[in-house]
């Protein structure tokens, strides 16, 4: 069975090449479908960006604008996007994929087509 | 007032183990990176930045998926500390993990603030997974401006 597989953080198309930030990805799979979470922190619900393109799955997240907070004395945090491309198994129904955005975990369901969902047969 | 030998300062300060201890500090980080390495569930210690201005020292925390109640917050003297626990939370029974990437369980994160500040005053704030923590500074802590008046 073909899965979800990661594909390389893509680059900027506009030649300027943009670094981005890989989130930490977990995935599940169960009979109905796959349950996907990346952590983003500092990603607002409206910074969150989906998109589903030949057969590839694309999650975008923008951190809201930083305030300022004054000099900077330490850092270890990224500003840069997140961003992470994933090989949509075929059996997915696009049109039923949904999402949440919580405290910076993004949560996206991908449910497998009635198709290819397992099912009980029984003989009559 | 008690009398002390003079020591010139400069010379006071300097150990022959001094080029010594950079190094330690630098083979301590190694080890810090290889405990937080994937594959290791035991710990994690999330990211976080230090602000600071004239008015305050500002923390901010990166706790995605972390939940409010599941954190702490603590101030003693000057060292800032974040501890808490991730739980998983889609984890279900009859479902088999594909990738396996976040970092479950507690963690500890302690600083030490680069001023003193108003413990009494401390206030916090949790949006979109990352806790800000704003540490006014204390009194003695704020530039001061002194009027010199020249005659």
């Amino acid at each position: 069975m073909s899965t979800l597989t990661t594909c390389s953080p893509a680059s900027s198309t506009q030649g300027r090449r943009i670094e981005y930030i890989t989130p930490r990805a977990n995935l599940h799979h169960d009979g109905d479908g796959y349950t996907l979470e990346l952590e983003m922190p500092g990603v607002a619900k409206d910074g969150v960006e989906i998109t589903v393109e030949d057969g590839k799955l694309t999650l975008t997240g923008r951190r809201a604008e930083d305030q300022s907070f004054g000099r900077p004395v330490y850092r270890e945090r990224s500003q840069n996007e997140y961003r992470r491309v994933f090989d949509l198994d075929p059996s997915i129904d696009t049109d039923k994929i949904t999402a949440s955005m919580s405290q910076g975990l993004l949560t996206v369901r991908l449910q497998k087509s009635e198709a290819v969902k397992p099912r009980k047969i029984t003989v009559a | 007032m008690s009398i002390i030998r003079y020591r010139n300062p400069e010379l006071a300060t300097w150990s022959p183990y001094d080029r010594l201890s950079s190094l330690r500090d630098l083979l301590d980080s190694a080890f810090q990176l290889a405990s937080n390495a994937p594959g290791n569930p035991e710990s994690w210690a999330p990211a976080l930045d230090i602000f600071e201005d004239e008015e305050k020292v500002t923390v901010r925390v990166e706790l995605a998926g972390v939940k409010k109640e599941d954190f702490d917050i603590s101030l003693q003297d000057d060292v800032l500390t974040i501890s808490g626990e991730r739980k998983a939370e889609t984890e279900q029974r009859g479902s088999e993990s594909f990738r396996s990437e976040r970092y479950f369980g507690s963690f500890t994160r302690s600083v030490t603030l680069p001023s003193p500040v108003k413990a009494d005053a401390v206030t916090a704030a949790y949006q979109d997974g990352v806790l800000t923590v704003t540490l006014p500074k204390a009194e003695e802590a704020k530039p001061r401006k002194i009027q010199v008046n020249l005659e």
